[in-house]
């Protein structure tokens, strides 16, 4: 496809990160569910499936999601405000600044792991 | 006066299928990729089929895609965008090609016309003029879209008009929403009905293609969110 | 769908979103703070079991991700895809059900 040299630029990104995301996010969420219902069996099901989660894979996964919500939710934010609030200049600068806050609380996330 | 050096452009041949052709153009100061395509029909090849009209960047016509993306090829150095010594040239994208770099804008304009782009009067005549006052909302929101000349390079640009044939496209739908600010107009509700819904302003994504490569530019994203801003509460309040 | 319908899908959808963004900021907040440390799942129940506060926060997160999440999918499988249709918006309502179901059941079996 010769188009391809045209989405080059920030909103573009934006919505490929967004949608992206969107997907991941709700491919992740029934097993996110059924996971927690392992409570239910009582709390040894559910520490067994918490120690099979300390796999260092596992937590690498969990802090890609981590990035993935605050990806999704940061350019949610940047799309809500341009449709609800009309355009002003320093929506550009929005997608900057939620690529910025999803690798922050990516990182919170990560730090936070090894902390006794 | 040409410089000695040349420029190897590959222009696309026939129609939805067909190749692209070489050429070789000599390079000279200032050129615009409509000279170099002018001067590819005139000495290469005469059966080339290409579009123009004023060559100074006002009427929209010369419209193609230059290295994948679309522009006003008379506003288009090709020192700007040449890679090295090439160039590629083909015709806008999203619409059906009738021959080599011309297309049909017959879907864009038939658009145009499903988005109720067009003025409606009153029924009757008014008793008082309107009066519009330049520095009101709705006036500075039409100002803003107004210049739209119906080049098609934003419909060409948008991806959602790629992926939904039927979507009305971001220069139909800017001019909808001119006219959705335009204080005489009593075409409301039924073009917001017109312009709302899966092939209208909520199918958009806010990629802002459209801005992106507007000529004159005409932020299409903002004036398709103002759509759905009205569109909405025209939904809350029963209209839609 | 009516213009109408595909109208007030648009309205669910940001409205959704806006709950989901004060939702998934407590979240992740929670989540941040409790994973010092590590977790067992002795304590997480034991922290979370019982509290009818929580309980209801999080059907709520539930609640908007049923509305959300299939809008969405239905967006990108109609652009992404040649299905459209009755039967897209069939599949997408069934994957909002399977997510209500799921979701119930993981916000009682913590909570309740």
């Amino acid at each position: 496809m010769i188009a391809a040299a045209h989405r080059t630029h920030r909103g573009y990104a934006a919505f490929v990160i967004h949608r992206l995301s969107g997907v991941g996010l709700a491919a992740f969420l029934p097993l996110h569910f059924l996971a927690l219902g392992t409570a239910l069996n009582g709390e040894a099901a559910l520490d067994d499936f918490l120690r099979w989660t300390a796999h260092p894979l596992l937590k690498a996964a969990e802090t890609a999601l981590v990035v993935l919500l605050t990806a999704h939710l940061t350019g949610g934010l940047r799309l809500l405000a341009l449709e609800l609030l009309g355009w002003r200049d320093w929506q550009k600068t929005a997608v900057a600044m939620s690529g910025g806050v999803s690798l922050a609380a990516g990182l919170m996330f990560l730090l936070n792991l090894g902390v006794p | 006066m040409p410089d000695g050096r040349t420029l190897e452009v590959k222009v696309w041949r026939g129609r939805e299928s067909g190749r692209f052709q070489a050429f070789t153009v000599p390079r000279r100061a200032s050129q615009t990729v409509l000279d170099v395509v002018s001067w590819i029909q005139r000495h290469l090849d005469t059966t080339l089929s290409y579009r123009f009209a004023c060559r100074v960047g006002m009427c929209g016509s010369c419209a193609m895609t230059v290295n994948g993306k679309p522009r006003w090829t008379c506003r288009t150095h090709v020192d700007k965008v040449a890679e090295g010594d090439t160039l590629t040239v083909a015709p806008l994208a999203n619409l059906p090609v009738v021959k080599d770099l011309a297309t049909d804008m017959a879907p864009f304009f038939d658009k145009w016309a499903k988005a109720q782009g067009r003025f409606v009067p009153e029924d009757d005549r008014p008793r008082e003029f309107h009066i519009v006052p330049p520095e009101t909302s709705e006036r500075r929101a039409v100002d803003a879209g107004i210049e739209c000349i119906g080049c098609g390079v934003c419909y060409a640009a948008c991806d959602i008009v790629r992926w939904n044939r039927d979507y009305l496209g971001p220069a139909a739908l800017n001019r909808a929403w001119t006219l959705v600010n335009d204080v005489r107009d009593a075409g409301n509700p039924t073009r917001l009905a017109a312009v709302a819904g899966d092939a209208g302003c909520h199918a958009c994504h806010s990629q802002e293609n459209c801005r992106e490569h507007c000529p004159k530019q005409i932020n299409a994203t903002a004036s398709i969110a103002g759509l759905k801003r009205a569109a909405a509460i025209a939904a809350l309040k029963g209209q839609l | 769908m009516s213009v109408r319908s595909e109208t007030r899908l648009w309205l669910a959808q940001r409205a959704s979103a806006a709950v989901l963004a004060l939702c998934v900021i407590v979240h992740l907040a929670t989540m941040v703070y409790a994973v010092r440390g590590g977790l067992s799942a002795a304590e997480i129940l034991s922290r979370t079991r019982g509290s009818s506060a929580w309980l209801a926060f999080y059907l709520l997160f539930v609640a908007a991700v049923v509305i959300h999440a299939p809008i969405g999918l239905r967006a990108v499988l109609r652009e992404m895809t040649t299905w459209r249709g009755r039967s897209l918006d069939f599949a997408v309502v069934l994957f909002g059900i399977l997510l209500a179901a799921l979701g119930l059941r993981a916000a009682l079996a913590v909570f309740a």
